[in-house]
């Protein structure tokens, strides 16, 4: 009788090529994904040292965080520096002969969509990216993790990389998931409950009824947000939905290959009596639709709730930090946060901005109307996500709405595209970071869900979109 | 890379915890194809006014704070984005050595490939450091990695952990790809085994 292991177990051992004496192993990475801004670096060491990438067909090259997402991408990228980076991205992926996705391929699109989308992404595979959001990947019961640039270059060099073990954790969500929440929802509850460090050094699995019941882009959602808890990576063991959508999919095995692989995934689910370092339960009944109201994740209550009186704070870091927040969100202490105004709201972004967001976000502006003086903009995450969108009719809804209907790309998320909040502008955003200025300089992110920034768009605050169910 | 044996230097107090990755360097200041000249961007967000003058009350922006080579922060330094342009940043404006009570893991990571030092103490011992740091260019920090020890300005010496095949390749700034690859037949094998149990990674 072997020792029962968890999923993370699993795919960790089957990774190792060697353990090193103090305990480090070198784990093989099956896929590696890399994007314009955290590789130019790592392709000049490879030169400088004349080394080869070993397996460019294991390999994925896509530019996404720094083009414009309107017209103006297709007739060259005015900004002169970001113009340089995908150029050199360019230039580095045919020196090196890794496939690549241009800025007008349909397939285009934010790294993190377009992985599992294409069918890339699989079960059991270790998936890395030079980016933090790579545990988006996770939700298809992958291990899957950020890394920086001299490690995007030691895989590129080794398709190895020289890890320790994660700790375990096992975060289960009991029961059924109310009326207007979703997975947005799930996670950040979750990060409000365990902290932003509260998953440091470790690998989370999250389990249960409710997360069981999730399509997989609500699991992409969730697995997206785990390094907001400081998690190196989130997972979800592979199950029928999960075969169900891979199936078919252009990267995905095929025939004889498929059956041999779903073979061998239905094996990875945790065993049970596996042993987690940490457990955390939830119920998905107690979530309410989420809202941050701090510059970091963590601070968010439920869209019913009031922002916290640091008065009330017996630590006074804490209380520091809290106050430093409040005065950055221009939030008094006590104020409810329904009925806060809003001057911008962003739907997109690799945590929320597939087809299910995008139809979810549709159903709520359906015959409605961005309110006066709100911009509004809708950023499918890929191609493909905008091309399904548009043959469903839901770019109409949006445009007749109000709202800006963009091309794919990770745009007002992260400010270092033209799509930028201004100082002081207060936006409702499906991103997944709410720091100072992650959105633009001086700019206030409130983190939500599509449902719930859709809601914000149509009456200009924010608002419990339950209470707009017709 | 540059090995780290030993530093004494200026320490900079910075007492806040969560110190993000946007803090440390904006993502607009990441569209570069350098790993150099980014330590103008340090701490931009807290750096400088919106004019983009200085803030004269931010630390780094105060004799002897200028010459920092030592950062002491609160928990959970460095969390968010995967970027190196952090470390990168840190290392150009010339800061070897983060103490804190907690790091963010990618962050921590990062910081071992550039020869950055990253030091977990307990948060009373931070805040130590956090008064000595204070004190400015009369009160010398010593980090010295070979004997894992943090020396105070009054000879205190503050043992620390660091891991063993880490301390190593900062103290004999090796490189860890050509280590790697002195171990590519273990590489192939494995790619070798992998492909006959699973050949659909390889199709």
């Amino acid at each position: 009788m072997t020792t029962p292991r968890t999923l993370f177990d699993k795919i960790w051992d089957a990774h190792v090529v060697e353990r090193l004496p103090d305990g480090t192993a070198i784990l093989y990475i099956d896929r590696h994904l890399i994007h314009e801004v955290t590789t130019p670096q790592a392709f000049e060491g490879l030169r400088a040292a004349g080394r080869k990438v070993r397996r460019p067909e294991a390999t994925l090259a896509v530019v996404d965080h720094n083009v414009p997402t309107d017209s103006t991408r297709f007739t060259g990228i005015e900004e002169p520096e970001s113009a340089l980076q995908v150029a050199t991205l360019e230039r580095n992926v045919k020196a090196f002969g890794v496939p690549y996705i241009p800025l007008d391929d349909p397939r285009q699109g934010i790294v993190h969509v377009i992985g599992p989308e294409l069918g890339l992404s699989q079960p059991g595979m270790t998936i890395v990216c030079g980016d933090s959001h790579t545990s988006t990947h996770g939700a298809l019961g992958a291990l899957a993790f950020g890394i920086g640039t001299s490690e995007v270059e030691h895989v590129l060099a080794t398709q190895t990389l020289l890890q320790k073990p994660a700790k375990n954790m096992r975060i289960t969500v009991d029961g059924t998931l109310g009326f207007g929440c979703s997975a947005k929802d799930i996670v950040l509850a979750i990060i409000g409950r365990i902290g932003t460090a509260g998953g440091t050094g470790h690998v989370i699995e999250y389990a249960g009824e409710a997360i069981r019941a999730l399509d997989m882009a609500g699991r992409m959602t969730v697995c997206n947000m785990s390094i907001e808890a400081g998690a190196r990576a989130g997972m979800i063991a592979p199950d029928e939905t999960t075969f169900a959508y891979l199936k078919g999919r252009p990267f995905a095995p095929k025939g004889e290959a498929w059956e041999k692989a779903l073979a061998y995934w239905r094996t990875l689910p945790s065993d049970p009596g596996a042993r987690f370092d940490r457990e955390v339960r939830l119920d998905a009944a107690g979530i309410a639709p989420m809202v941050t109201w701090g510059t970091n994740p963590e601070a968010v209550v439920p869209i019913t709730g009031r922002v916290p009186d640091p008065a009330e704070e017996p630590d006074p870091a804490k209380r520091a930090q809290m106050q430093r927040m409040l005065d950055y969100m221009g939030l008094a202490p006590g104020a409810p946060l329904a009925g806060t105004p809003v001057d911008v709201v962003f739907i997109g972004s690799c945590t929320n901005s597939r087809i299910e967001d995008i139809r979810a976000a549709a159903a709520v502006a359906r015959g409605r109307r961005v309110a006066e003086g709100v911009r509004a903009l809708v950023v499918p995450g890929s191609g493909l996500v905008k091309k399904q969108a548009e043959e469903e009719g839901l770019d109409r809804v949006l445009k007749e709405a109000g709202f800006e209907w963009r091309e794919a790309g990770c745009s007002m998320c992260l400010g270092m595209n033209p799509d930028k909040l201004k100082p002081g502008q207060r936006c409702a955003s499906t991103s997944n970071r709410n720091f100072e200025g992650r959105q633009g300089p001086g700019g206030r992110t409130h983190l939500l869900s599509p449902a719930m920034a859709a809601a914000a768009a149509v009456t200009g605050r924010l608002v419990d979109v339950r209470e707009m169910a017709r | 890379m540059r090995p780290f044996t030993t530093l004494t230097g200026i320490a900079a107090p910075l007492p806040l915890a969560n110190v993000d990755t946007d803090q440390i360097i904006p993502a607009r200041f990441l569209k570069t194809i350098e790993r150099s000249g980014l330590g103008r961007h340090l701490f931009a967000p807290m750096r400088y006014r919106e004019d983009g003058g200085e803030n004269p009350d931010f630390v780094l922006n105060r004799e002897p704070w200028r010459k920092a080579e030592i950062l002491i922060a609160h928990e959970n330094f460095g969390c968010g984005s995967s970027r190196e342009h952090a470390p990168w940043a840190l290392l150009d404006f010339g800061i070897r050595c983060v103490i804190a009570p907690s790091f963010a893991d990618i962050f921590h990571n990062n910081c071992f490939k550039n020869g950055i030092l990253p030091v977990r103490l307990p948060r009373e011992l931070c805040d130590a450091l956090m008064e000595d740091a204070r004190l400015g260019g009369n009160a010398r920090i010593t980090v010295d990695l070979e004997r894992q020890v943090v020396v105070r300005p009054n000879g205190q010496e503050i043992p620390f952990e660091v891991d063993p095949l880490r301390r190593k390749m900062l103290l004999e700034g090796l490189d860890e790809i050509g280590q790697t690859l002195a171990h590519a037949a273990a590489i192939a094998g494995f790619e070798a085994r992998q492909k006959a149990a699973q050949p659909w990674l390889y199709a």
